[in-house]
Formats: structure tokens, sequence, C-alpha cells
């Protein structure tokens, strides 16, 4: 298997970072915000797998990836649970329209 | 070869983020998000990511991606009252401006590519390393990482209770 230019990986990571960021920032709805920081997140488990290659008897990078994965599915988990009770109290998910504490 | 199909994973990510990035369907988004999920899982496996791969599918593409579909469906209203001129259809999301999502993400993507560019590092000089690391990372997550993953599993205890505690009816009479 030929080498491939780890560089690139970088590369990658931080285009997938802006554009998650930028999901984050434009939408308004709850759900794709919610996307917008899980494609974030995966940006920078790239960058760490990217590093963690060339450290094959630690793969501290592997590890702390892995982490990273179990706190965005519990992440994902509790955000989706507040998004349903917003949803259940204001009947809607657009960010913008919920802009009080109670009604 | 290897390099064809690594670009074709980096075209199937980028391309499928920008439609995660364009498309104003939300359950469109999701399915966008399963292809960069996936596309992602192949450049771990390309970095020598076997393990990390198979979960990335596992956790992101079985989990949480389930979990953001019945999301969207169970947000979903069409209000039958009023037209779309005065509420907007919620499938579909409004953007807010544009300018300046694209001044904040532009702005980071130009200094991070500026500096990973230049950048030269001493690691990416080094023979990488391709063989199997499920072996390694079962014996990592026993010894050296064994805190941090027991802290996990108590972590995901939590997030579970929480989550269905939270999402439960708060009022019995509705």
């Amino acid at each position: 298997m030929e080498p491939i230019n780890s560089g690139i990986y970088l590369l990658i990571g931080a285009a997938l970072f802006s554009i998650g960021l930028a999901v984050v920032v434009l939408k308004r709805h709850a759900i794709m915000v919610l996307m917008g920081i899980e494609l974030m997140l995966n940006a920078v488990n790239l960058n760490l797998i990217a590093f963690s290659q060339y450290d094959p008897d630690r793969l501290q990078g592997q590890m702390f990836s892995l982490f990273v994965m179990i706190v965005a599915a519990a992440e994902a988990a509790i955000a989706l649970a507040i998004i349903l009770q917003v949803y259940r109290h204001f009947r809607t998910v657009q960010l913008d329209e919920v802009n009080e504490l109670r009604k | 070869m290897v390099q064809i199909v690594f670009y074709l994973f980096i075209l199937l990510t980028l391309g499928s983020a920008f439609g995660v990035l364009l498309t104003r369907n939300v359950l469109y988004a999701a399915f966008f998000l399963l292809l960069t999920l996936l596309g992602v899982a192949g450049l771990f496996v390309l970095a020598g990511a076997d393990f990390l791969a198979v979960s990335q599918i596992m956790i992101y593409v079985g989990g949480v991606l389930v979990l953001i579909i019945f999301g969207v469906m169970l947000t979903h209203t069409k209000d039958a009252g009023q037209t779309d001129f005065t509420r907007p259809n919620y499938v579909l999301t409004r953007h807010r401006g544009w300018l300046w999502a694209l001044v904040v993400a532009g702005g980071i993507f130009s200094v991070l590519y500026s500096a990973l560019v230049r950048a030269n590092f001493v690691l990416f000089g080094r023979e990488p390393f391709f063989e199997s690391t499920v072996d390694t990372i079962g014996r990592q997550l026993m010894t050296e990482f064994v805190v941090p993953f027991e802290i996990a599993g108590v972590l995901l205890l939590v997030a579970l209770i929480g989550a269905s505690t939270l999402a439960a009816s708060s009022r019995p009479d509705r």
C-alpha cells in the first residue's frame, strides 16, 4: 500500500470544519445545527487519525478520537431530547422563533 | 489505484458536506450527512484506522443518524392553517444571512489553509504504519486508557438516563 500524503488529511479536516461551522451559523432549524456540530467533530477526528498513523505503538490519536465519538453520541442523544421538549413547548424548532424561556 | 480511491473519498466527503450546507430540506441534509460520514469512514480506512472506521459506521450511521432522522420526523408539522408566506414549511429551513456565515467559515478556512500549507510536521516524515489496529486498541483500552474507558461507560449511562428523562413528557396530564 503506497503511502498517502497526510497533509491532505489536515486540509480535508479544515474544509470539513469550516463547512460545519457555516452550517451552524447559517441554518435556522435546530437539527441542522446539530448536524453541523457532528460535521465539526468528524473534522477533528480526521486530524487526530492522520497523526495517529505514525504512532503505531500507543495509537493515542485513535484512542482520543474513539472517546470523541462516544461523547458525540451522548451529545446527540441529549440534544435531540432537548429539541423534542422544545418542540412540545413551542410547536416549532426554528431557532429564531424560540426566543423566550416561557410562553 | 489507492490514490484514485482516496480522491474519490475526498470528493464524496466534501461534496456531500457542501450538500448539507446548500440544501434547504432537512431530510435531504440528513441523507447528505450519511454520505459524508461514509466518506469519512473511507478516509479512516486509508489512514490505517480500520477499527475506527467500523466504529464510525456503527456509531454515526447506525446510531446518531437514525436518531437525527427520528428527530426530523417527530418534529415535523404541516401547519394547515397557515400559508407558506407567513410561516415556513417545517421540513424546509430558511437561511439566516449568507454574509456572516461566509465571512466566518471562509476566514477560518483561509487561516487554517495558509497555516497548514506552510507547516512542516516532523511526524509525517516517518514511515506510516499499515496493520490492523484492533489488537493495539484493545490492549490500550485495558491498560493505559482504562480510567477514561470506565468514565466513558458512566457517561453513556448518564446520557441514556438523561435523554429518556428529558424526552419523557414532563406533564402527565397531557
